[in-house]
């Protein structure tokens, strides 16, 4: 478990409590700390501009609306991390993501660079646009109250994804109905001898990154714990961040690929316009 | 003997939903042969626990069901067991059929035709359900098999005319069923058929 997730705070977690209190006892005007400051430093990828970033502890979680256009990133700076995923459309809370029609429609059970993420009512979430990884389940699922509690007996303050998923809807008014089958990243599962699952290892590298570029509004909820087949157990930091990405042109790759995604698109950008979002 | 409870022909293409008694068993008949049957799941004293099947999946490291796989919920407890099965896979990764998913594989004008999730929200709105308690589901008598670089396709079916599964539920359960109605793949061999439904007691 990461260091924020401990549960007792650090000197300089007492510290800054202290020095918040006398800014706040003294002065009229709060000053961004040091840490604000760095968040609020303008920085781009390719020219683009970043509207948000975050470090999601080990074993923490996270939900946000990415919007039509805007690129999620999420960065495995070990190499170890496992962070499972799970989107909504943010404007029709019913509408979800779907792993069977995302495998079914691709006619492929595995996810990476130019494929569709999709919901149940046969339009796109999240295209995926960069990929240094190129291994990612939908197949396995996510940790429970109930996994977790069966691999760390001892182990009451750790964390799974199920109550993560719960957690990070909860911020958003929704609950136990919304969390839906996930998609864990960096983490590699394949089928073998026709039906078993077996778990790949170390398939990612410090640094890889997926970049999921939204279709639609998306709320995405991430719980960025161990993949319950994963051996090193290991729940490192991940770094998230969302940016502007370029407007995606009428011959973008992901909409010409197959005909299957072009009738998504089609679907999703009837949607769009049924919201006012596009004309 | 185990009494029997239930014992009907369900005819092709329609939605099905009965309650299950800890420990009744439900056996699914495919009477034609090569018939899926999209089925969920719910504990009928708190449906917002439900067939999951990434848990499913988890809890026997693999793909296919057959007889002793736990159907495992959403909170990782076991909603019913497949305790007698004839055919030896079913799937777990296709998910049902829907009218939207359709204009998508198939084509736009695909959309007014019958469908499994269309038939699910039929069903559920008369056991006060409703749209967000539909996931995905298993597919008992169908054949997705999956290759070692994730290939994924709906393929012809292993069952026969006769063929049949059964689940013994572990809580008390409401059961789901879409006799899937798709006709634009070979889930169905094409041509949608009738299923026997039986419920035995303990």
């Amino acid at each position: 478990m990461s260091e924020g997730l401990k549960g007792q705070a650090s000197e300089a977690e007492i510290a800054r409590y202290r020095a918040l209190k006398q800014q706040g006892d003294a002065a009229p005007a709060r000053l961004h700390s040091e840490g604000d400051a760095q968040l609020a430093t303008p920085r781009t990828i390719s020219g683009e501009k970043i509207l948000w970033r975050e470090t999601i502890v080990g074993g923490g979680q996270m939900s946000r609306i990415v919007r039509a256009g805007q690129v999620l990133r999420l960065v495995n700076s070990s190499g170890k991390s496992t962070p499972a995923l799970i989107a909504l459309n943010a404007d029709l809370p019913s509408e979800r993501l779907n792993t069977g029609d995302t495998a079914k429609i691709q006619w492929n059970a595995y996810l990476g660079k130019g494929k569709l993420i999709y919901s149940e009512m046969g339009r796109v979430l999240f295209s995926i646009v960069e990929d240094t990884c190129g291994y990612h389940d939908m197949i396995a699922g996510a940790s429970t109250a109930a996994s977790v509690a069966a691999r760390y007996p001892e182990d009451v303050y750790r964390t799974n994804a199920r109550d993560n998923f719960v957690l990070a809807l909860g911020k958003f008014g929704y609950g136990r109905r919304e969390v839906v089958p996930c998609i864990s990243f960096f983490t590699g599962i394949d089928v073998v001898e026709g039906s078993k699952l077996k778990w790949l290892g170390d398939v990612s590298k410090p640094g890889d990154f997926v970049d999921l570029r939204a279709e639609m509004n998306v709320l995405v909820a991430l719980s960025n714990t161990a993949h319950p087949f994963d051996a090193r157990g290991s729940e490192d930091a991940i770094d998230a961040l969302v940016w502007q990405g370029p407007p995606a042109a009428p011959d973008d790759p992901s909409r010409t690929s197959c005909e299957e995604a072009q009738r998504a698109f089609i679907n999703t950008d009837d949607f769009l316009i049924q919201i006012g979002a596009r004309a | 003997m185990s009494k029997t409870v239930l014992d009907i022909v369900h005819p092709a293409r329609l939605s099905w939903s009965h309650p299950l008694g800890k420990g009744q068993r439900l056996r699914i008949v495919d009477l034609e042969g090569c018939q899926a049957v999209d089925t969920l799941l719910y504990n009928a004293d708190d449906p917002v626990e439900r067939y999951d099947l990434q848990q499913t999946i988890q809890a026997q490291r693999a793909i296919f069901v057959t007889t002793g796989t736990r159907l495992m919920s959403n909170e990782g407890r076991a909603l019913a067991v497949i305790s007698d099965d004839t055919v030896g896979n079913h799937d777990t990764l296709g998910g049902a059929c829907s009218a939207e998913s359709n204009t998508v594989r198939f084509g736009l004008e695909k959309r007014h035709l019958h469908s499994c999730r269309d038939n699910f929200l039929h069903a559920y709105v008369s056991n006060g359900l409703g749209k967000d308690d539909i996931v995905g589901n298993i597919n008992f008598f169908m054949n997705v098999p999956v290759e070692q670089n994730g290939h994924l396709a709906i393929v012809d079916g292993v069952s026969r005319a006769g063929s049949y599964v059964e689940i013994e539920a572990q809580m008390n359960i409401v059961v789901m069923i879409s006799n899937c109605p798709q006709i634009n793949n070979p889930c169905n061999g094409f041509n949608p058929t009738p299923i026997r439904l039986t419920i035995f007691d303990r």
